[in-house]
């Protein structure tokens, strides 16, 4: 073992806090869709590598990044709406089993479709931002801006969710979805926005992990589990939990990636989740009843 | 014409049918009682006006339009409000807010936040709770959270209300209290009340006509007093010793 409290230790946990931003990024959205709708959106790392190819064609095809970026977020707040209204509506009443069963089916259906259409290559957008060193830590661009636009995001949509009426619906129908159809809620289109913006949270994920990360048809299974971890920590549908859960995991990554390899950072970060959900299995944080 | 018409309503789950070929008609400014023993269908019917079940067969036309198998928010904007057995407000909010919620999405929010406020005020003084409210609901009893159940309902300004077992686990006086305020709801804002119970006692002395089920059936439509001295009424609510 090689981790003593040194500036490199720090470096770890500093790196770690960065790779939070950017899982609370990806928790967020999958959160938001599962209080609101009740369905665990399987593939949801999936819509990531969409978005992620998505900007990556459209940045090869001539488009300058943001607006690549841009054009991806809206990609995949299309796919979001789509897959609510062509896989998640018809089984809205049927057994969770199923439902997730689809929205899996979704999973190896859109891995299949990537490596049919695009090949297995790993694929860079090649766009290098550097990296700023402080006192012999060495921090990339890619990633204080990923934290940076990831803590924005958060922010864009919790002010969405408490200032605007479509937002008040959202959180209202999150809570009591029987009452509030009858108070006027229209709970289809809410359904429905909540899926695009889901979509798009997903799509504005994929544009910060271009700038970090090759882009293949398997990414999702690199990000999909971890996601999963983070969001059933915090307790599955609670947006604040799993945004404290991935500042944990993110944690146990990084600073036991550094002192031990990369490797056992994600077991060690496993085994913390399954000790602690034998002890606390409705998550962390108080999950919704 | 009626305000409400519902006719040949019927409402099957699998094999078993909880309505079968329901018909009556609501005048506006009248309240309407709905009455039968547990399970004759009385919830079930509110549900299928209300948009929460889609009818199996039949119509519901409200003000001249029919409304059978519209969602429940539509059919809450066309002006019908509804109340349930078992109160659940929002435990996180005031009792304020509870109902300015429901004034605010009750008219799809069409109106400005401040009037929502106003309405919601107005709905909580109509019911009897305090309108400055900005405790939570944890302390309320049950003939509170009854109270607060029709407030959110009232806030959404319906032309009709369903008022589905607001008796239930009141006593006595509550009940006097309750019945009281449909009356008053009735006479102030000119609202038509349709009113679901099995309790029998108070309602007859509140509503104008009856309406009585058994097994998702009507088996008499008429004055309170009819339905107090028909033999059929008696049997089902009594049992058959009753009436020998």
């Amino acid at each position: 073992m090689d981790c003593h409290l040194d500036i490199f230790f720090l470096e770890a946990v500093l790196n770690g806090l960065l790779l939070a931003g950017l899982l609370a990024l990806l928790a967020l959205g999958l959160n938001l869709v599962f209080g609101v709708i009740d369905v665990v959106w399987i593939c949801y790392a999936e819509l990531v590598m969409v978005g992620m190819y998505g900007i990556h064609y459209a940045h090869k095809g001539g488009a300058p990044f943001l607006l690549a970026a841009l054009l991806g977020i809206l990609l995949v707040a299309l796919a979001g709406a789509l897959l609510h209204v062509l896989v998640i509506r018809p089984v809205l009443d049927s057994a969770p089993i199923n439902q997730l069963l689809v929205t899996g089916g979704v999973l190896f259906f859109l891995q299949a479709a990537a490596t049919m259409a695009f090949g297995i290559e790993f694929r860079n957008i090649g766009i290098r931002l550097g990296s700023v060193n402080l006192m012999d830590m060495s921090f990339a661009w890619s990633r204080l801006l990923t934290f940076a636009v990831a803590l924005g995001g958060m922010l864009a949509l919790w002010l969405f969710l408490t200032r605007t009426y479509m937002g008040t619906a959202i959180r209202a129908i999150a809570q009591d979805r029987q009452i509030m159809p009858l108070m006027g809620v229209d709970q289809r289109k809410v359904y429905l926005v909540t899926s695009a913006i889901g979509g798009g949270l997903a799509g504005l994920a994929a544009a910060l992990m271009v700038l970090q990360y090759d882009i293949y048809p398997q990414i999702g299974l690199q990000f999909g589990p971890l996601i999963f971890m983070i969001c059933v920590l915090g307790g599955l549908g609670n947006m604040i939990g799993g945004f404290v859960a991935a500042f944990i995991i993110a944690q146990f990554i990084a600073v036991g990636g550094s002192c031990f390899a990369t490797e056992w950072g994600y077991a060690i970060a496993f085994l913390f989740f399954m000790v602690a959900i034998f002890i606390r299995p409705q998550g962390l944080f108080a999950a919704k009843s | 014409m009626a305000m409400l018409g519902v006719s040949g309503l019927t409402k099957r789950f699998g094999g078993f049918t909880a309505v079968k070929e329901v018909s009556f008609a609501v005048e506006e400014g009248e309240i309407l009682g709905l009455i039968g023993p547990n399970g004759s269908g009385k919830s079930t019917i509110f549900n299928c006006i209300a948009g929460l079940y889609p009818p199996t067969a039949g119509s519901i036309v409200f003000e001249g339009e029919e409304i059978a198998s519209l969602s429940p928010n539509r059919i809450c904007h066309k002006g019908i409000g509804r109340t349930f057995q078992i109160p659940r407000p929002f435990r996180n909010l005031s009792l304020l807010e509870n109902v300015a919620l429901s004034a605010f999405f009750g008219q799809a929010g069409n109106v400005s936040r401040s009037d929502c406020w106003r309405l919601a005020e107005e709905a909580l003084g109509m019911v009897g709770l305090p309108t400055d409210a900005l405790g939570g609901t944890d302390g309320l009893g049950a003939a509170a959270l009854k109270k607060l159940e029709l407030a959110r309902a009232l806030a959404t300004q319906p032309r009709l209300l369903l008022a589905d077992e607001s008796l239930n686990g009141l006593d006595h006086a509550e009940m006097e209290q309750a019945a009281e305020m449909l009356r008053r709801i009735r006479q102030e804002k000119g609202i038509t009340i349709v009113w679901v119970e099995h309790i029998m006692g108070v309602l007859m002395r509140v509503v104008d006509r009856v309406v009585v089920l058994d097994h998702g059936e009507v088996i008499l439509q008429g004055k309170p007093r009819d339905a107090q001295a028909d033999r059929q009424v008696i049997e089902v609510y009594l049992g058959p010793e009753a009436v020998a």
